[in-house]
């Protein structure tokens, strides 16, 4: 499988040579998300299978091209996984595609993001240099946190090689309640539960419903039924609502209408922004289905976060942005960055923003 | 090749006079310290055996200040580094002969903490517990508990992305903040991060983790507050062999439970600690396992059980469970003091940072025994064993002419044996100059470099503490040589 290594350093030479871009892809599952694809496609999900796995080190190590089907089910069988949850957006997902869209799924706000659980990446470089990083230990601050950087950077600096993963036990019990409420009540409860040592581990609201999981030890999860009352749902039921969400399979998310990501403080007020939303991440994830680009902007930032333009048409996209615009002290380390790992500027050309 | 030389290695043209006069109109008379004697307390560290001082020591008041001091110091291009509690343990802050200390210990605001979104706002020079007393009241703390955390500043711990005895579960400095709002060597302010779960662009928030004052100087951090557990108790094993010690702690991952906190100390560590805090360890041990579990009462309850069976399977000689909380803070006492009671035992002690997996945990304390004897010196071990996160305590005389180099040596073998066995050598303390060196041991040439064009994209002219935590080219390839050439001479273990 190295000689695929080989063939991409040729090719990444070759398109530095002319200046010519490459679009990375690996499952092309995430291809909705970021701005539109740029350049000649360089397919890498060939470069393929779990490396390493040793369920009492709690670390699993894939190559990029892994399906992430493939992973969930080789940590399954040990009774671990990855608890962050990342959205598969379809059966092509690779391990790859995951750590450049640097998504999390509903459990972010209890356990912490995708970069939370990554320990090390092996990256194929502009200058066509296989370089590592990280590693496949706990902790380990050798070396500037390159690994982490490279979730969440679409592709920009590098071909993802491999990856390093911490992985958890799975939850021995689950359960989910769900409540009658409007948004600004919801809000309010989520933050106060939030500042308790209760085992929520995931919630979303939408239409006067909010729906809540929890997640644990037995003994725990019940104490906190008792506590929060609300209706239980039926366990079959839940985990494909939970599913659905993870998957945004629901109808909030279906149809051609653009769909906005607020990422906010959790305590956020409701924003006074037109269209029905739906809330997760216990008020720091918010979704639209509508509204004036500038306005959606100026309120993410007001109230201390940011927007993303997740699905649009490429028109839309072009003429909105996707992702909230940097301040200049910022984009400027962002442009020196870019050009420290892809000095060509080889690696899918304005995927995140214009000029990176 | 001595480890001192890396910090010294490149000058700065610097004329002091001019920069006095500079920073003088400036700054506060109070500000700026200029006399050796009063520059002297700032020479060094947690790293004690290097110390070297700075031009000048700047003690801003403000961030107004700090970048004050910054743009002058990037007009005339003078090193600067910044400095919290200096408890660092790799020389982070040792300053550099050509440049200005900056001490960020004035700014120890805690500017808000707000029980609603479970944040705390502070600035750089607050002490990491002091976080925890403000949010105690909201029954919240700041989770990551360096044992150093009476001291060591939050600036310092983003630096070094600090860990303590309860990250396993409730992660390192990097997982614990939200939001770093500093200043680039040119004087303009930036934040990376925000108040929200995510930031929009590259991750620089987790880049600044970790970054050793080399990228940025920090000035605020917002920090996520985690509620308090309803209960947590914390059970101590005994073994009487390290090796079943060791295998202890990958049974309990094994057995699908991650620990609030899995500690290990051996017979020497144990030796040290007891008779200066009395935590009442079990003297005839040749190794104890600290093993928390925190939750609701029902839930501590069933996972105290759990650890207690896998512990006694693996072979405890004895097992004891706090019965309050006075009890289990008394147990960690010992622990969280360690440093110091070896302190008191030896004239110096080097503390190594190496992290493995967890399977070779005990292969790792039978090669630190053997080393011990080669290079004549004692050493304790307390490992952050959760983790795989070693720090044997290298005990040594700087007074003794050849024991400082032993001990340099002994420490440099544990590093290259962690590289080897699959993991690094530093979990937790950075770099620093300290093993400035050995990073050419984990790291190729094309990373190291890698690590310089980063570093340029924040700093192009190298004005951040210069000479720590990435080694020039030319270092680590006299590294490798000399690395090398005793392979060639002498057989390693
Ligand atoms: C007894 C003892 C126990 C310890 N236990 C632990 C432990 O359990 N876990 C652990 O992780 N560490 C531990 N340490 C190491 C040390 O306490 C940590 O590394 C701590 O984070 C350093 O904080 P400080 O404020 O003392 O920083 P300093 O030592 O002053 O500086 C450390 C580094 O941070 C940089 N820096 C400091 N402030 C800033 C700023 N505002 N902006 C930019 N850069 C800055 C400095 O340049 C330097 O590179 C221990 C140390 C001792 C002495």
């Amino acid at each position: 499988m190295e000689e695929l290594i080989d063939d991409w350093i040729g090719r990444v030479a070759d398109a530095a040579s002319s200046d010519r871009g490459l679009a990375i892809r690996g499952g092309g599952s995430k291809l909705f998300y970021g701005c539109p694809e740029q350049g000649e496609v360089l397919e890498v999900g060939g470069y393929r299978g779990i490396v390493a796995y040793e369920p009492t080190e709690l670390v699993v190590t894939a190559r990029a091209g892994t399906p992430l089907r493939e992973l969930a089910a080789a940590l399954a069988e040990k009774g671990q996984w990855l608890p962050f949850e990342p959205p598969h957006f379809g059966p092509a997902a690779t391990v790859g595609g995951m750590l450049a869209a640097g998504l999390s799924g509903p459990r972010r706000q209890a356990v912490g993001a995708l970069r939370d659980y990554v320990l090390g990446v092996k990256l194929l470089n502009g200058s066509g240099e296989v370089l590592s990083f990280g590693g496949q230990v706990m902790k380990n601050v050798a070396g500037y946190d390159v690994a982490r950087l490279l979730a969440g950077s679409l592709g920009t600096l590098g071909i993802v090689l491999e990856v390093s993963l911490k992985v958890l036990p799975l939850p021995v019990a689950e359960k989910s309640l769900r409540f009658a409420i409007d948004e600004t009540s919801a809000l309010k409860k989520l933050n106060e539960w939030g500042g308790r040592p209760l085992p929520i581990s995931a919630s979303a609201w939408h239409d006067g419903m909010l729906t809540l999981r929890l997640s644990g030890a037995a003994a725990a999860v019940a104490a906190a039924q008792r506590h929060l009352g609300g209706e239980a749902l039926a366990d079959g039921l839940a985990a494909a609502f939970w599913q659905a969400l993870r998957e945004q399979s629901f109808a909030y998310f279906t149809g051609d209408a653009p769909l906005w990501r607020l990422s906010l403080p959790s305590a956020a007020p409701p924003q006074a922004l037109p269209g029905p939303t739906l809330i997760e991440w216990g008020g720091a994830q918010r979704w639209l289905r509508e509204g004036d680009e500038r306005a959606i902007r100026v309120a993410a930032a007001k109230a201390g976060g940011h927007a993303t333009l997740f699905r649009a048409d490429d028109a839309a996209k072009a003429a909105q942005g996707v992702f909230q615009p940097l301040p200049a002290a910022l984009l400027r380390i962002h442009r020196n960055l870019k050009r420290a790992f892809d000095p060509q500027g080889v690696f899918n050309r304005g995927r995140m923003y214009p000029g990176l | 090749m001595s480890i001192e030389s890396s910090v010294a290695e490149r000058r700065f043209a610097v004329d002091r006079q001019a920069l006095i006069k500079r920073l003088r109109a400036l700054l506060p008379a109070q500000a700026l310290l200029v006399e050796e004697e009063e520059m002297r307390p700032y020479d060094c560290d947690g790293l004690t055996a290097y110390r070297q001082l700075p031009l000048i020591v700047a003690l801003p008041a403000d961030e107004a200040q700090a970048q004050a001091i910054l743009k002058v110091c990037y007009e005339l291009k003078v090193p600067v580094v910044a400095r919290g509690a200096a408890t660092g343990l790799s020389g982070g802050a040792t300053p550099h002969r050509d440049g200005v200390l900056v001490s960020l210990a004035k700014l120890k605001k805690i500017i808000s903490v707000d029980p609603v979104s479970r944040t705390a706002v502070v600035q750089p020079g607050v002490r990491n517990l002091s976080v925890s007393e403000a949010a105690a009241p909201h029954a919240l703390y700041y989770a990551p508990d360096p044992s150093s955390q009476i001291a060591c500043t939050i600036g310092g711990n983003v630096a070094e992305n600090a860990g303590g005895v309860h990250c396993l579960k409730y992660g390192l400095t990097v997982h614990n903040v939200m939001r770093v709002r500093g200043l680039t060597i040119e004087g303009e302010i930036v934040e990376f991060g925000n108040a929200a779960l995510d930031a929009p662009g590259y991750d620089l928030l987790a880049l600044m983790n970790g970054s050793e004052g080399l990228l940025a100087m920090i000035t605020e951090v917002t920090v996520k507050l985690t509620p308090k557990p309803e209960l947590a108790q914390v059970v101590i094993a005994s073994f009487g062999d390290v090796r079943q010690a060791g295998d202890a702690v990958a049974s309990i991952i094994a057995a699908g439970i991650i620990p609030a906190g899995l500690e290990m100390m051996d017979k020497k560590a144990i030796h040290a600690v007891e008779p200066y805090v009395n935590a009442g360890y079990d003297m005839d041990a040749e190794a104890i396992l600290l093993c928390e579990s925190d939750g609701t009462p029902e839930e501590v309850a069933e996972e105290i059980g759990r650890m207690t069976a896998v512990l006694e399977n693996s072979g405890a000689s004895g097992i004891r469970v706090s019965r309050d909380e006075a009890e289990r803070l008394k147990f960690w006492a010992g622990r969280k003091a360690a440093f110091p009671a070896v302190g008191r035992m030896t004239p110096d002690y080097l503390c190594m940072d190496g992290t493995i997996p967890r399977k070779r945990l005990a292969e790792m304390l039978e090669a630190i025994n053997g080393l011990s004897e080669k290079y004549a010196l004692r050493c304790a071990n307390v490992f952050h064993a959760g983790d795989g996160n070693l720090h044997p305590l290298i005990m040594y005389d700087a007074n003794q002419p050849g024991e400082l180099d032993r001990a340099v040596a002994f420490g440099a073998e544990i590093l290259e044996l962690s590289v080897r066995f699959g993991g690094t050598i530093t979990g937790e303390h950075g770099v620093g100059i300290e093993k400035v060196d050995v990073m050419a041991e984990q790291f190729s040439l094309a990373e190291i470099a890698a690590f310089h064009r980063l570093k340029a994209a924040f700093d192009e002219h190298g004005l951040l503490n210069p000479g720590k935590g990435v080694p020039t080219l030319a270092r680590c390839r006299e590294y490798t040589l000399a690395r090398a050439g005793n392979a060639a001479t002498s057989p390693r273990l």
